[in-house]
């Protein structure tokens, strides 16, 4: 009852918010900083894409610290996982599970076979041009990483070079912070993007000074972590399903008798 | 606005409810794939590239799927 009339109470608060939210308006004029970045974008950084040079640049430290949020949450995962490969076995070791499913279609492979390629492309496309169209180095990296799921899909035995994906994770990530050291170096802050390399001619592939670079950076760091990902969420069931059918009398009995509890106070609770 | 964009806007209202009310978990996380597709669409239709492209590759494609091994490795997947 409490629970209800609070739950009624936050409606009536998003309503209220919603209908200020409507009649105040939306701000139709730039402010001083964003007419900023409008009007001088294009001058000082050459990029065509203005969101880019918003992103990359002005506010550059921002995507460093999206980065890291990326790269921290993916070594959260890659640890939970491990230490539950390493335990008891028993992360949803069951035999549904991915690790343990039949193997992939007829249709799956071969499309694997024809797109990996040709989307891999398309990912690295996006983020070499993340200056001049839409899309950069987030973007492209999920493209190259859907394409390393396709992979994963299509043949579940196949081994991702580790070693080579976690030094361009890691080479990427540090040439991040590098570049931005150039920048506090030569032009006098941090990230800063005139004077590092030459601004080149608008709307060129070299031209934007270091937006290029960092985004090819952040394309190759986003697209091995995603990767990683894909690949600790899919293998680690894997390992411990083996390992819970190693010692499989005690486990498999363990199981059932969850599942069976379970379902007994799911139907208590109906 | 023309009348696609208010089809798009009632589907995805549509499929954001019934993802909520819907006792499988496997249709919800479809849904909200969808959802997060429309919204892609929508985002485009509005002049945002940049974030239609975020929307539908990271929203739409790769949380889908991340929802979905999660939900094969445990037992959601029953």
């Amino acid at each position: 009852m409490i629970g209800r009339a609070v739950t009624v109470v936050l409606l009536l608060c998003v309503a209220v918010l919603f209908w200020y939210l409507a009649t105040v308006g939306t701000q139709t004029e730039l402010g001083s900083v964003s007419g900023h970045y409008v009007e001088r974008g294009v001058v000082e950084n050459r990029g065509s894409n203005l969101v880019t040079s918003v992103v990359v640049n002005y506010r550059g430290l921002d995507t460093l610290g999206e980065v890291t949020v990326l790269f921290l949450s993916v070594a959260g995962v890659a640890f939970v996982l491990r230490r539950r490969r390493r335990g008891e076995g028993d992360a949803g070791g069951t035999d549904r599970g991915p690790g343990a499913a039949a193997p992939a279609s007829e249709l799956v492979q071969t499309g694997a076979r024809l797109l990996v390629g040709p989307m891999i492309l398309y990912g690295v496309y996006i983020f070499v041009h993340g200056h001049l169209t839409p899309g950069g180095g987030f973007q492209g990296g999920a493209v190259v990483a859907s394409a390393v799921l396709l992979l994963l899909l299509a043949d579940r035995k196949r081994e991702l070079p580790h070693g080579l994906m976690s030094w361009v994770e890691s080479l990427s990530g540090f040439g991040f912070v590098v570049v931005g050291l150039l920048g506090l170096a030569v032009a006098g802050s941090f990230l800063a993007n005139r004077g590092v390399l030459p601004l080149g001619t608008w709307n060129r592939l070299f031209s934007a000074g270091l937006i290029p670079v960092i985004y090819v950076l952040i394309g190759l760091k986003v697209g091995s972590e995603l990767a990683a990902l894909l690949d600790v969420m899919m293998r680690g069931g894997e390992q411990a399903a083996a390992v819970s059918h190693g010692d499989a009398g005690a486990s498999t009995v363990r199981h059932e008798s969850r599942v069976d509890r379970e379902s007994r106070e799911r139907g208590g609770s109906r | 606005m023309i009348w696609t964009d208010v089809l798009v806007c009632a589907l995805m209202i549509a499929g954001a409810v019934v993802a909520v009310v819907v006792r499988s978990i496997l249709s919800a996380v479809i849904l909200v794939g969808v959802v997060s597709l429309m919204v892609a669409y929508l985002f485009l239709r509005m002049g945002a590239p940049d974030v239609a492209m975020t929307e539908a590759s990271i929203g739409a494609a790769l949380s889908t799927v991340i929802f979905l091994i999660a939900l094969a490795r445990t037992r959601g997947g029953a």
